[in-house]
């Protein structure tokens, strides 16, 4: 019985198939809102299923002389991450002083694994463009995991010292989101950012970048591969900002919280289509030093209570 | 199954330009179909950049000896099932260049060709026309 439920909550509702259909509904979103913004009309609403059921049911090439191995798990080790992420997020959110320990530190590893099998398959898949995607992929992944690390060592200062996520929860909840101070703010503006560099989106769109090496570590992915990848960045981009509310903004037990999922996405979507592409050295200069700063500070005045 | 796989060919069409020596003329015109007037993501059509990804290549330009390697190479590269689209007057039926010593004849002589655009260039409506017509086919 008991196993019965962990697997339907890892395979069926906050895991893998809700968290997908949901990601890829708002991919849909962030294609319309783009749309929009051109001025066109842009795609009907089921386009991302049609999107995924093709590439589920196209042929699937292996190119000659990859590792085989790495090549395929690539892709996986970011689904199975960010599967265990959802569980995890949704368990904390919903029952926050139960018995499941999930702390910080396991999603920090977690939201580690898309970028590492995105390196991974990048490396194994013998394309000069798909290296120089993933060693991109891997100086940005150092460049923003810095200041988001230090943003959520200041949330954890103002949780009282509780790395837990039930804890930082109940925090929120018995003393008003994390959000409504100025470390709070500094803490969100940083971690948002850091948002937009995971998902690759434009201003860090850098290990992907389609005008200059195509589309980076997927150029070689074709068929259910590519479609895994695909699915894999739309749950990032439900599961990332739920992560912002529920760290900042008092947790996502209630319905408002789709009106601030809604409108954190929004704004990722306004931030990508209005800026132009940096590059990876700007990006690290930027991170390090302008972002860096910023949560330093924030990190400070959280220490003190601000 | 096989329902499921037409119906997702047929609403997601992602689309490589495979450019084998044109006059850049059917290119421009190409790329006139994802700007706000004409916007084929309407129809889930969206430009890639590998051919990979691909389930159309829209072929434009004139096979010479030198392309001729090159287009069947990325022929094979790109997963089936593909379509192929010839677009322009060159691709259809080599246009001006038929007595050129470097051509080596249309493209449906070495892959089997699905849509033929012709025009030099083709307004992009006609080219939304014949992909519809190619996708009503499927």
């Amino acid at each position: 019985m008991n196993i019965v439920r962990i697997l339907f909550s890892y395979v069926i509702f906050p895991g893998f198939i809700f968290t997908a259909v949901v990601g890829l509904f708002l991919t849909w979103i962030d294609r319309k809102v783009t749309a929009r913004i051109h001025w066109r009309v842009g795609p009907p609403w089921f386009q991302p299923y049609a999107d995924f059921l093709k590439l589920l049911l196209k042929e699937t090439i292996i190119p000659e002389g990859s590792s085989k191995t790495l090549f395929l798990l690539g892709p996986l080790l970011g689904l199975i991450g960010m599967s265990i992420f959802a569980v995890m997020l949704f368990n904390m959110n919903f029952n926050p002083s139960g018995s499941f320990v999930g702390d910080l530190i396991v999603i920090i590893y977690l939201l580690a694994l898309p970028p590492i099998g995105i390196i991974i398959g990048g490396s194994a898949s013998k394309n000069p463009l798909a290296s120089v995607g993933a060693s991109r992929e891997m100086t940005q992944y150092f460049a923003y995991e810095l200041p988001f690390l230090i943003a959520l060592v200041s949330i954890i200062i103002k949780a009282g010292g509780s790395v837990k996520f039930g804890e930082i929860i109940l925090a929120q909840q018995a003393q008003g989101p994390f959000l409504y101070s100025i470390s709070g703010v500094i803490a969100g503006v940083v971690i948002f950012l850091c948002i937009q560099a995971k998902l690759s989106f434009v201003p860090f769109d850098i290990p992907e970048a389609e005008q200059e090496i195509m589309a980076g570590p997927y150029i070689e992915y074709s068929g259910v591969t590519l479609a895994i990848y695909k699915m894999t960045r739309a749950m990032m981009l439900l599961l990332l900002p739920l992560f912002l509310i529920s760290v900042l903004w008092g947790g996502f037990a209630n319905w408002w919280a789709i009106l601030k999922l809604l409108l954190i996405v929004v704004l990722i979507i306004l931030v990508k289509n209005t800026n132009p592409r940096l590059r990876i050295d700007q990006a690290l200069k930027f991170f390090w030093i302008g972002i860096g700063a910023l949560s330093i500070i924030g990190l400070v005045l959280a220490f003190y209570g601000l | 199954m096989g329902n499921a796989r037409l119906w997702g060919l047929k609403k997601s069409p992602w689309v490589f330009h495979l450019a084998a020596a044109p006059c850049n003329n059917c290119d421009i015109e190409i790329l006139d179909l994802i700007t706000p007037r004409w916007d084929v993501e309407r129809f889930g059509i969206v430009l890639v950049g590998s051919p990979r990804h691909a389930d159309a290549l829209l072929v434009t330009g004139v096979i010479n000896r030198k392309t001729l390697p090159r287009v069947l190479r990325v022929y094979e590269q790109t997963p089936k099932p593909c379509l192929v689209i010839a677009i322009g007057t060159c691709a259809c039926s080599q246009n001006i260049f038929t007595p050129s010593y470097n051509v080596v004849g249309p493209y449906d002589k070495h892959m089997p060709v699905d849509v033929y655009i012709p025009g030099c260039p083709p307004k992009p409506e006609s080219m939304i026309m014949g992909i519809v017509k190619a996708l009503k086919r499927l």
